[in-house]
């Protein structure tokens, strides 16, 4: 592939984000959306997943048979997650508990399997782990957008700390109950995809 | 039995799966076009729930847990942090094995499922129910009502929206939300209508 290494990195943030235009991934992306700690502590569990598992199945790339490729990716990634939430549970255990399964679906998120089987298998190690890191990473914008959206106009907060006084609490905020339920993450990424895809014509449907 | 109930229409409506917390999106978004394949993905999903989430209960107690090995001798072995990977293999086997079955004795049955049932390995929807299970400590009587719930949620949601998109294929959306923002929006209005259930009262 022709593609400098910057390219590689940033155009999965924006040009090819993996949620918005592939629709990879979303499985877990919207349930950690609620507060913007857990969701950066998710896009940061993510990226590491993806850029790692990337890089080290392009690494044995030529000495996975084909035939049970899938099974080795996913033993990898397993892997990989198993060390991240054990490293969460050992030395951040309150955040883990908010996480609760969401760390464990990382290994059924089509990111990273679409990463290890659409670029890795294919790539040298170097280049799978920046484009791992890069589709990481633009994991990571579309989660903490919504979550920016969610936290601030649901509860007043960002990060838990106040920044819309709220009504209940002597300020002026009337907190908006609807951004607090699970619906609201489906409207949010809505828009997202509409605001992108006004911006880029090309990924539009036909009709 | 009361309280069986209450596990699988909690898990039906209130706790559904793809809408209240996001799980298997992917393929619910993808195979949710007509009526026909979702009824045909919803029965896969059903299916292979029901079989998983019990059999990964069983190798919780026996296996995994602090003292679950007593059977074997080993009663001080805690296996609890291998268990990311055994239950996604377990998923993946029976996911195998049944296709074979199915294949062998239920042809007609395979002509409907077969397609999806690879797909389902990586469904967030079939791991999530088998890590909810783990996480709520559910017996095994409790993880067979909750593969029941849970997969039938699924199913009722994909053939809800399957219907709600082939009505929507007349419509003529702004283009840049055509398709995909259009099918989230739909989603969502589902999601607060499941949610709508969220006050009745269950206690017999």
């Amino acid at each position: 592939m022709a593609e400098s290494k910057t390219e590689l990195f940033i155009w999965p943030i924006f040009k090819r984000n993996p949620i918005a235009l592939l629709v990879l991934g979303i499985c877990s992306a919207l349930a950690v959306t609620g507060q913007m700690s857990t969701a950066f502590v998710m896009s940061i569990c993510v990226t590491l997943v993806v850029a790692f598992s990337s890089m080290t199945i392009s690494i044995v790339r030529f000495q996975i048979p084909g035939s049970v490729r899938i099974g080795i990716q996913i033993i990898v990634i397993a892997t990989m997650v198993i060390i991240v939430d054990q490293v969460l549970k050992a030395y951040s255990y309150e955040l883990s508990k908010q996480l609760s399964i969401y760390v464990g679906l990382i290994i059924t998120n089509c990111i990273v399997l679409g990463r290890a089987e659409g670029y890795a298998m294919n790539n040298p190690p170097v280049a799978s782990f920046i484009d791992g890191l890069g589709n990481g990473i633009g994991y990571g914008f579309i989660l903490m957008s919504v979550a920016f959206v969610r936290e601030l106009l649901g509860s007043g907060t960002l990060f838990g700390f106040e920044i819309l006084p709220l009504a209940t609490n002597g300020g002026w905020y009337m907190r908006n109950g609807l951004l607090v339920l699970p619906a609201s993450a489906f409207f949010l990424i809505a828009l997202l995809i509409w605001i992108l895809r006004t911006l880029d014509p090309e990924q539009q449907e036909k009709n | 039995m009361a309280h069986y109930l209450d596990i699988i229409f909690r898990s039906i409506f209130l706790e559904n799966l793809p809408l209240s917390f996001f799980l298997g999106m992917c393929t619910f978004l993808a195979i949710s076009k007509q009526v026909k394949t979702a009824v045909g993905l919803g029965s896969a999903v059903l299916f292979i729930m029901v079989i998983t989430v019990p059999i990964n209960n069983l190798i919780l107690n026996y296996v995994l847990k602090p003292g679950g090995l007593t059977w074997a001798g080993k009663p001080d072995l805690d296996l609890s942090f291998l268990g990311l990977l055994t239950y996604i293999a377990v998923i993946a086997a029976v996911v195998q094995i049944l296709e074979m079955v199915l294949d062998r004795f239920v042809p007609a049955l395979y002509n409907t499922l077969g397609i999806f049932l690879p797909l389902l390995t990586v469904n967030c929807a079939i791991f999530g129910g088998s890590l909810f299970m783990v996480e709520r400590n559910y017996s095994f009587t409790e993880s067979v009502a909750y593969g029941i719930g849970a997969g039938g949620g699924f199913f009722l949601a994909v053939v809800c929206l399957a219907g709600i998109r082939e009505r929507l294929e007349y419509a003529n959306p702004p283009s840049g939300l055509r398709g995909l923002g259009l099918t989230f929006i739909t989603t969502g209005l589902m999601a607060m209508a499941f949610m709508g259930l969220a006050g009745m009262d269950l206690s017999f």
